[in-house]
């Protein structure tokens, strides 16, 4: 880059430093102060880093990489999509130990499960499956269309720009910072920096989709694609608030009661119908017949569940509100919708599983593909599942109960937490030019791990909620209530003890992958025979 | 012409053009959330008042902040659901109207604890204190975090008119007087010897004035959060309330 280009850049960073100061020396609380110099510094980090290509020649040339494709970007998002899980597994571990131990919470303001609770769901939903998501997403799209990523660099300003709002949501978690609507808590500043980032990312995915060099876009990038616009349109519109101060972080949303309970909601349900899974459909429908060497099964139904299942999602959300003040037409409507959605669901299943016809005796020798496998078995189990969670009659014992927990973790460790690590595996010797992973089994025994895992925390949860459930609603035959709620809170410690170990599982798993990850990037694959070969066929 | 508009809907066509993509699909996503959403800001049952209502004092305000901040709405929701057990264990079902003044919501999708929607008046303050500091001094069986810095740090006071007059901006009525106010009704809300209670009661009916911390002569978030905590559930009076309809 030439030295006008970097000076300007400087310039801007050092302006931004420069400002965040001013804001810090005015902030209202302590962790807007924090935030503000939090900004300063990583303006100040980035400066430093452009200052080193500083060079006194006005004009220099760079050697042109428009026919290859941007790939440093995917490698780094790799990298972020292992630690942001490692991480935020790890939290999920505390918080679970936390309610089986309540004396975990130290009593400080920063270690209370009421803290960490959005910093666990946040790290794994948006850092982990965000990175996931935004990673795969730019290196399938590049693949499929046969293109570089538009706008040049402007997907690093994505990449570094969403780990800049991770880091701010979740220090800011840690503060107290919180709008208090799940999956969204992060407060109005953070908010308006995730939509520029946003925008951005749009701009990067749209813009390659545009100068395609396939006459077809592939249906993954369709999924991609529903999942960008729309996370864009719920964050924006559920984030609608008036700030009490700029020099605050506090604000107000714009709407209140009912009208609020919905549209959050409408949100809530919806980062898990476009984000959770229409951005991990678009992964599965790369990955899977890649993995297997086999065409996607069914091009027709591709079509149908694609649009049937974008349709559909966006009016469940009620079914998070039934028998609350929210009316009961949108109460029965959100019902309705979310029964409706089974289909397209499975349509999305069987897709992917029968996209494995012919090749299904590679489950037997690549670990990888048999997680894709279980991932969306377990796709097909949550989105069973849920539908009906969301008949008002199921929903009235499940709701407000650990049920609805064991329910998402199935989704969100079998599904999303699955189809990452195995994208992972499949992408991490591609991109590190090595002609495998380290080691096979490794991921063989993270599967196994990872499996047993869910299985503890899905089926401890069914039994906790289902109970909790009863339990609040028992009546003897004098017509009195049999227990406090207290009752139900001391008979949930066993089975919190055993969903707190199935997370440990699923933790040491992801543990075992970044072993096996980091020797496969340094170098050298495993002399192995291939699992479930005998020993001398090696 | 019939031709052409096979043409229109052969899918091959819209996925060789990512403009139309976008669109179709963007349609597709915004349908359900307009019919869903957008009547219940028109409809009567959504929008009703219901007598009692008023917006929080200033002290509640800040001690709702503290409830949020400390992500209470993780284990414990304010909606009691029309049900036979669930009214006799917390009291009659919420109404819509009960929220109207909440920016935002505070419903809850959990019970780990138990719902909180009418704790108001419940428990006394030395319950609330006692346990709030160390949960399981009152409740063995709890696996609440303990909360003692409430009793260490004082309630912010000095922006709490800013913080009315946003709520102002989104709905809230609260007058131009009750912003100007604000601070000294903070402090009177929580004064051990009732001073300015009577403005604020005329300001605010049903307001309970008291030292909620225990610790007369400090203004704690201890007092903040007590002062919500004692006051959810009292504003409607449901032994006169009559449900104008039904339809919920």
């Amino acid at each position: 880059m030439n030295g006008y280009g970097v000076a300007a850049k400087l310039a801007a960073l050092g302006g931004i430093a420069l400002l965040a100061v001013v804001l810090a020396a005015k902030g209202h609380d302590a962790g807007y102060v924090f935030h503000a110099y939090l900004i300063a510094a990583t303006a100040i980090a980035f400066a430093v880093y452009y200052a080193r290509d500083f060079s006194f020649a006005l004009v220099t040339s760079r050697p042109t990489t428009e026919d290859r494709y941007l790939d440093g970007v995917v490698k780094a998002g790799m990298i972020a999509t292992v630690f942001w899980g490692v991480a935020g597994f790890l939290v999920g571990v505390v918080i679970a130990a936390q309610l089986a131990w309540p004396a975990l919470n130290l009593d400080l303001p920063w270690t209370t499960f009421g803290r960490l609770r959005p910093l666990h769901t946040s790290a794994v939903v948006f850092a982990f499956g965000g990175n996931a998501l935004i990673a795969t997403s730019l290196y399938v799209v590049q693949r499929t269309c046969r293109a570089r990523l538009a706008f040049g660099n402007l997907a690093w300003f994505v990449f570094w720009g969403y780990q800049i709002f991770i880091v701010f949501a979740a220090t800011g978690y840690l503060f107290g910072i919180t709008e208090s609507r799940e999956y969204a808590e992060p407060e109005w500043y953070v908010d308006i920096w995730l939509t520029l980032v946003w925008v951005a990312y749009f701009l990067v995915f749209f813009g390659t989709l545009l100068k395609r060099k396939e006459p077809h876009i592939y249906v993954a990038n369709w999924f991609y694609l529903a999942f960008i616009v729309t996370i864009a349109m719920l964050h924006i519109i559920n984030n609608l608030a008036v700030p009490v101060s700029i020099f605050g972080s506090k604000s107000y949303s714009l709407f209140s009661g009912v009208q609020d309970a919905l549209i959050q909601w409408w949100y809530g349900h919806n980062a898990v119908g476009f984000f959770l899974t229409a951005g991990f459909l678009g992964m599965m429908y790369y990955f899977v017949p890649k993995r297997a060497n086999r065409p996607v099964y069914s091009y027709r139904l591709s079509i149908v569940h694609f649009w049937s299942i974008i349709f559909l999602y966006i009016w469940a959300g009620p079914h998070h509100l039934h028998y609350t003040a929210l009316p009961d037409w949108a109460q029965t409507l959100g019902m309705v919708f979310s029964v409706m959605l089974w289909m397209p669901s499975w349509g999305g299943m069987i897709n992917g599983l029968m996209t494995l016809s012919g090749a299904w005796d590679k489950l037997r020798t690549d670990p990888v593909l048999r997680m894709m496998v279980m991932s969306v078995a377990f796709y097909g189990m949550a989105t069973f599942e849920g539908p009906m969670m969301s008949i008002k009659s199921v929903n009235s014992l499940s709701h407000y109960t650990d049920w609805t927990i064991g329910h998402v973790h199935s989704s969100a460790l079998g599904w999303v937490g699955l189809i990452s690590m195995a994208a992972v595996y499949d992408l991490v010797p591609k991109l590190w030019s090595k002609s495998g992973l380290y080691s096979d089994r490794l991921v063989s025994w993270h599967f196994w791990l990872a499996t047993l895992g869910i299985v503890l925390y899905a089926s401890s949860m069914w039994v906790s909620g289902i109970m909790q459930g009863l339990m609040w609603r028992e009546y003897d035959d004098q017509g009195f209530l049999v227990y406090s709620f207290a009752d139900s809170v001391a008979a949930m410690h066993p089975y919190y003890v055993i969903r707190m170990l199935g997370g440990l599982l699923f933790l040491t798993g992801a543990l075992v992958m970044v072993y096996n990850l980091v020797r496969t990037v340094r170098g050298g694959e495993r002399t192995q025979a291939l699992p479930g070969a005998p020993a001398w066929a090696s | 012409m019939t031709m052409g508009i096979l043409e229109m809907f052969n899918h091959a066509n819209v996925e060789r053009n990512a403009t139309v993509l976008l669109v179709l699909g963007f349609i597709a996503v915004a349908i359900g959330g307009i019919i869903e959403i957008v009547p219940l800001f028109y409809l009567q049952n959504t929008i009703e008042k219901v007598e009692g209502m008023r917006p929080y004092t200033p002290l509640e305000l800040a001690g709702r902040n503290i409830y949020i901040r400390e992500g209470c709405y993780t284990c414990h929701s304010q909606m009691i659901r029309p049900f036979r057990d669930e009214t006799e264990r917390y009291g009659h079902y919420s109404l819509a109207a009960e929220s109207m003044f909440d920016h935002p919501f505070q419903w809850g999708s959990k019970r780990t604890g138990p719902d909180l929607a009418r704790v108001g008046n419940r428990y006394s303050d030395d319950w609330h204190r006692e346990h709030l500091v160390d949960p399981r001094s009152v409740v063995p069986e709890s696996v609440m975090p303990g909360y003692p810095f409430l009793m260490q740090t004082e309630v912010s006071a000095k922006y709490i008119a800013d913080h009315l007059r946003s709520n102002q901006m989104v709905g809230v009525p609260y007058t131009d007087e009750m912003v100007e106010k604000a601070q000294a009704d903070m402090a009177a809300q929580a004064s051990a010897m009732g001073e300015g209670a009577e403005e604020l009661t005329a300001r605010y009916p049903k307001v309970q004035v008291r030292d909620f911390d225990g610790q007369p002569g400090r203004l704690t978030e201890m007092d903040a959060l007590v002062a919500y905590l004692q006051m959810l559930g009292t504003l409607v009076d449901f032994s006169t309330f009559k449900a104008e309809t039904e339809s919920r």
